[in-house]
């Protein structure tokens, strides 16, 4: 016996690669390396440290980025048994490793114009920035139910302090506290979930139980003999729960407009991107891996979900003014888009692809957007209404462009990049023989164009007065007008991503 | 060689009309005039080159392929490129109203002159795709890509209220692109054949037809797709007012060319590839159609306002060309393909006008106008030579194809009585046209705008040449239709010349149901 377990744990302390981790622990390490600068530097030289910083945050970001992709070899292990099971990898959890540092790349640059603007602690927002992004890279490469619990902790906890980062703005309290107390909510019903399944799935009174009920590959075997259990059905159910509040999709949509509007507008951009991503990955995770024998169940659940989520983020995102909800609102239906591809990854594993096309443009076209915002926005950016658009190509036909680029790859208009998104989830939506639901998203899609040319419209509408021109940096010229090249560039010749998917 | 003078076709206008964007309006105020007049003038020298390349030796079929990977080969996307007899035509409609609008452009004194004319050479490079493509997924792009140009200009260089009218007319069309988007995603997954190319589809089809449901439900999605985008009633009514609030070269781009793409979608590829699902649904076909003419044709007798006329009139004749598919027969498709390239000059030809005429005047109201004759007589000349065309007289393309249509009709016994109808559109069309005449070229001139521009009441040089190029070619082909029809009958006969025989079975075989019930 007591062989047994000695050799168990030397199996376990052996499958400890911690250089497979490497990227995320030097995420973490940077973030403190950001605190550290605080405690030693001068106060009078603030404005130059705080460039330093952003610097330092940027390059370092870079640097892991590029060291994720050169040495993909050893930081992505594909089928070996790591950390006693605890994380698992993949070519997909790879790509979404990229993703989530290039979504952290981005928002840090949005929090170097917003926090200046805003005059608010630089190298606090810098550290959780990372945090989240090392929490989120951790998330979806966990195979296990407790590490799955703590990394998703981990961001949440970093978006607790960031959506109220504003501390002095009553908006950016309120939505901080409307997050916390509904994030602890998601979070409460998750772990609920996670305990039913883990609890049923030790039962010896039911055909295969484990002891290793928190464990994904253990989990999907038990559920496979045990599909029609009324208490694995709950578990999962609130399992996707906690998730579907991450993703924003129906019925834990209700936080969003609040929040978005409140939280400063990195964050915002933060949660719109990067946490969606992070539900639409791990749910697609989980009913690819445990829930896999649940398919005939949940179906029909997630097309209702997807079905209301789709509605509801257009019709009541067609009636806002004000751009912060919008964008919200017009989220949590891109998150219903997004849905419909988790569906079709039940039945076509090929789905993914979409699904990560998708991402990866809703998070260039969200970054234009976002970006725009903190452009224009002088002192409240959570009341910033569409009339303070008005004029804008004719104020500055570079932001004009940037907007009219972001907000039409949003709304899927061909030759940029968000229609070729829309079009492979379609597609997909087609091969799973989605009918319902591809005619749900075309409503969708139809409504969506109301509200995102409406916005466009007053970009190009003539200025009523003679405000001054918007002045925008030289180097936000080239990094936004990289981006908008890059928009076009993949709507013209989708398959360069597409081959780095596959 | 030929191939890569076709995707040059579309590559040109691109490049310049993006250049014009791009290049500082300083540097560019001398330029821009030569670049947008050189990225207009080589998709129409090419169309006419590939046109006179064009071997009629042959079995029908594509001509000039090109074919370049652009990445999503998995899907089975590829830029696919080539003409046939039916695109050829419309291939040329567009190289040559895009050359005229463009060139008329020029001289419109527009503020933001260049941003309207790289708007404008983007939309000619998506019609030059639109009509060239073999892959229907670059069919469908190249059309939104000629879409989203005619967006902006309405919202910016549009006449009133044209945010709201560019707005609806923008959800009118998404609605139209997408529905017509799902149909051409359901042919290509139902057909198995794994690809977007119309002609890997149409063996596919041919060795495995679908079932007759399936079919019918997809021609439902391509035909109202597409129909919304041609204005089919009743999903016609963003048609006049968006071009009524377009500018003029917009205006001839968008109604003489872009709106011929639902047509030829369903001349092309919806019929040919789904004739159960045609059949099915041809009484809408013909129902919607005589509304088009009848219903519209009425609504258009009562409009006062010039441009909103013209509008209207362009709607109603589409019908003529709907009524033309509901034929089945090689003689229809070939007078829809006639109307659509004829329609395409003449409603061009008519907007062009309509802004000179607006230019004389100050007002569209037709009441307030009077005695172009004497004010303006080479302008009066060309405007009643477009009416003319415009409302079916002999001589001009219009009249052939409309009078192909109404025979290819009236072999269909069954059909007769829609020959009654829709002749009463000849009437309406009379009507409103000669009345338009008298209104605006007789009666006493009303005082010019303004006493010291006396010198620019008759037509310039910018307005002559365009016109005479849109009128010249409308009655090339309306005396010689054989430059045309020799092209397209090889294919024509090859997308249609089955399916008479197959509707023919089927008939007999309702026949015969019918004497053994």
């Amino acid at each position: 016996m007591t062989n047994g377990i000695t050799s168990f744990l030397q199996e376990l302390s052996l499958s400890n690669q911690w250089l497979v981790l490497l990227p995320e622990i030097s995420l973490a390490l940077l973030s403190l390396v950001l605190l550290g600068f605080d405690l030693f530097g001068k106060a009078s030289r603030q404005a130059v440290l705080d460039e330093f910083k952003f610097r330092i945050s940027l390059m370092g970001q870079l640097a892991i980025l590029a060291l994720l992709i050169i040495g993909r070899e050893s930081f992505n292990q594909s089928g070996s048994f790591l950390f006693g099971g605890l994380v698992e990898q993949s070519d997909q959890t790879f790509l979404m490793r990229c993703f989530f540092i290039l979504g952290s790349i981005f928002v840090t640059v949005l929090a170097s114009r917003f926090l200046s603007k805003a005059n608010l602690p630089k190298a606090e927002y810098y550290h959780l920035c990372l945090l989240a992004c090392a929490g989120f890279m951790l998330l979806v490469q966990s195979a296990q139910f407790v590490l799955f619990f703590v990394s998703l902790e981990l961001v949440t906890i970093a978006f607790y302090i960031l959506v109220a980062f504003n501390r002095t703005n009553a908006l950016s309290l309120e939505a901080g506290l409307k997050y916390l107390t509904l994030g602890a909510l998601s979070s409460a019903f998750l772990l609920f979930g996670i305990v039913l399944l883990y609890g049923i799935s030790g039962n010896p009174n039911l055909e295969g139980y484990t002891s290793l009920g928190f464990q994904f590959s253990q989990l999907q075997e038990f559920i496979h003999l045990n599909a029609d259990n009324t208490i694995v059905r709950v578990g999962a159910l609130m399992v996707i729960a906690g998730i579907c509040f991450k993703l924003g999709a129906f019925p834990f949509q209700i936080w969003i407009p609040d929040v978005y509007q409140g939280a400063p507008t990195p964050t915002t951009a933060f949660l719109a991107t990067s946490s969606k991503a992070a539900g639409v990955f791990v749910l697609i995770q989980l009913l690819q891996g445990p829930f896999l024998a649940l398919s005939e169940f949940l179906i029909p659940i997630l097309s209702i979900i997807c079905t209301i989520t789709i509605l509801y983020g257009n019709i009541a995102a067609s009636g806002q003014s004000n751009v912060k909800r919008l964008l919200g609102l017009s989220g949590i239906s891109h998150a219903g888009y997004l849905l419909m591809g988790i569906i079709a990854s039940f039945l076509i594993p090929e789905s993914f692809v979409a699904v990560f096309f998708y991402l990866c443009l809703y998070l260039l076209s969200s970054f234009l957007v976002f970006g725009l915002l903190i452009q224009i926005s002088q002192e409240e950016e959570g009341q910033l209404e569409i009339g303070a658009f008005r004029g804008l190509y004719s104020k500055n036909a570079f932001l004009g462009t940037m907007g009219i680029i972001g907000l039409g790859s949003l709304a899927g208009i061909p030759p940029l990049g968000g229609f070729i998104g829309k079009l492979l989830l379609l597609n997909v939506a087609f091969q799973a023989e989605l009918y319902w639901l591809i005619g749900v998203a075309l409503v969708g899609i139809v409504i969506s164009i109301y509200y995102y040319f409406g916005w466009i419209r007053a970009m190009l509408t003539e200025q009523e007065s003679e405000e001054k021109a918007i002045a925008i940096s030289f180097e936000d010229r080239i990094i936004y007008g990289f981006i908008i090249a890059l928009i076009v560039l993949l709507g013209l010749i989708p398959g360069i991503l597409i081959s780095i998917i596959q | 060689m030929d191939s890569q003078l076709l995707f040059s076709a579309i590559w040109v206008p691109f490049i310049f009309g993006s250049s014009l964007a791009l290049i500082p309006s300083k540097v560019g105020s001398k330029a821009y005039k030569w670049i947008s007049l050189a990225g207009c003038l080589w998709p129409f020298l090419v169309a006419w080159y590939l046109f006179f390349q064009f071997e009629d030796g042959l079995q029908g079929g594509y001509q000039f392929e090109f074919l370049q990977s652009t990445g999503l080969d998995s899907l089975g996307i590829y830029l696919h490129l080539g003409l046939n007899g039916i695109s050829l035509p419309l291939f040329i409609l567009a190289a040559t109203v895009g050359l005229a609008a463009i060139f008329y452009a020029l001289h419109s004194h527009a503020d933001r002159i260049q941003l309207y004319l790289s708007l404008l050479l983007i939309m000619l490079s998506g019609l030059m795709g639109t009509f060239s493509s073999i892959d229907l997924f670059f069919f469908y792009f190249f059309h939104e890509f000629a879409l989203i140009p005619s967006f902006i200009m309405i919202m910016i260089w549009g006449g009133v209220a044209r945010y709201a009218i560019a707005l609806e007319m923008t959800i009118y069309l998404t609605l139209g692109a997408l529905l017509s988007l799902v149909g051409l995603i359901a042919l290509y997954q139902q057909s198995g054949a794994d690809t977007f190319s119309m002609l890997a589809l149409s063996n596919a089809l041919a060795e495995r037809p679908l079932t007759e449901t399936i079919e019918s439900n997809i021609f439902a999605l391509l035909f109202f797709g597409l129909g919304i985008l041609v204005s089919l009633f009743p999903f016609h009514s963003w048609a006049p007012k968006g071009y009524a609030a377009a500018p003029s070269s917009a205006a001839m781009l968008h109604a003489g060319v872009l709106k011929k793409f639902g047509l030829y979608g369903l001349l092309q590829i919806a019929i040919p590839l789904l004739p159960m699902g045609a059949f099915a649904w041809s009484p809408w076909l013909i129902t919607l159609g005589l509304c088009n003419i009848v219903i519209i044709g009425l609504v258009t007798m009562a409009q006062k306002d010039l441009k909103q006329m013209i509008s209207y009139s362009s709607v109603m004749h589409m019908g003529y060309a709907f009524l033309g598919l509901a034929t089945f027969s090689v003689l229809g498709a070939g007078g829809v393909l006639l109307l659509l390239v004829a329609h395409g000059l003449s409603v061009a030809l008519l907007f062009m006008l309509s802004t000179s005429i607006y230019k004389r005047f100050a007002t569209f109201d037709m009441s307030e106008m009077g005695g172009l004759g004497k004010i303006a007589p080479n302008l009066s000349v060309f405007f009643v030579l477009a009416i003319m065309a415009s409302i079916g007289l002999p001589g001009f393309a219009n009249f052939l194809g409309e009078f192909v249509i109404f025979a290819a009709i009236a072999e269909h016994e069954s059909l007769r009585w829609v020959l009654f109808v829709s002749a009463l559109g000849i009437m309406i069309s009379a009507i409103y046209g000669l009345r338009s005449i008298g209104n605006v070229v007789f009666g006493t001139p009303v005082k010019c705008n303004s006493e010291e521009e006396v010198e620019l009441n008759d037509m310039k040089m910018f307005e002559k040449l365009p016109a005479l190029l849109l009128l010249g070619s409308l009655m090339i082909i309306g005396i010689f239709p054989k430059l045309f029809s020799d092209k397209a009958n090889r294919d024509l006969m090859h997308l249609y010349g089955d399916q008479e025989m197959v509707l023919e079975e089927i008939s007999r075989s309702d026949e015969n149901q019918n004497l053994n019930d």
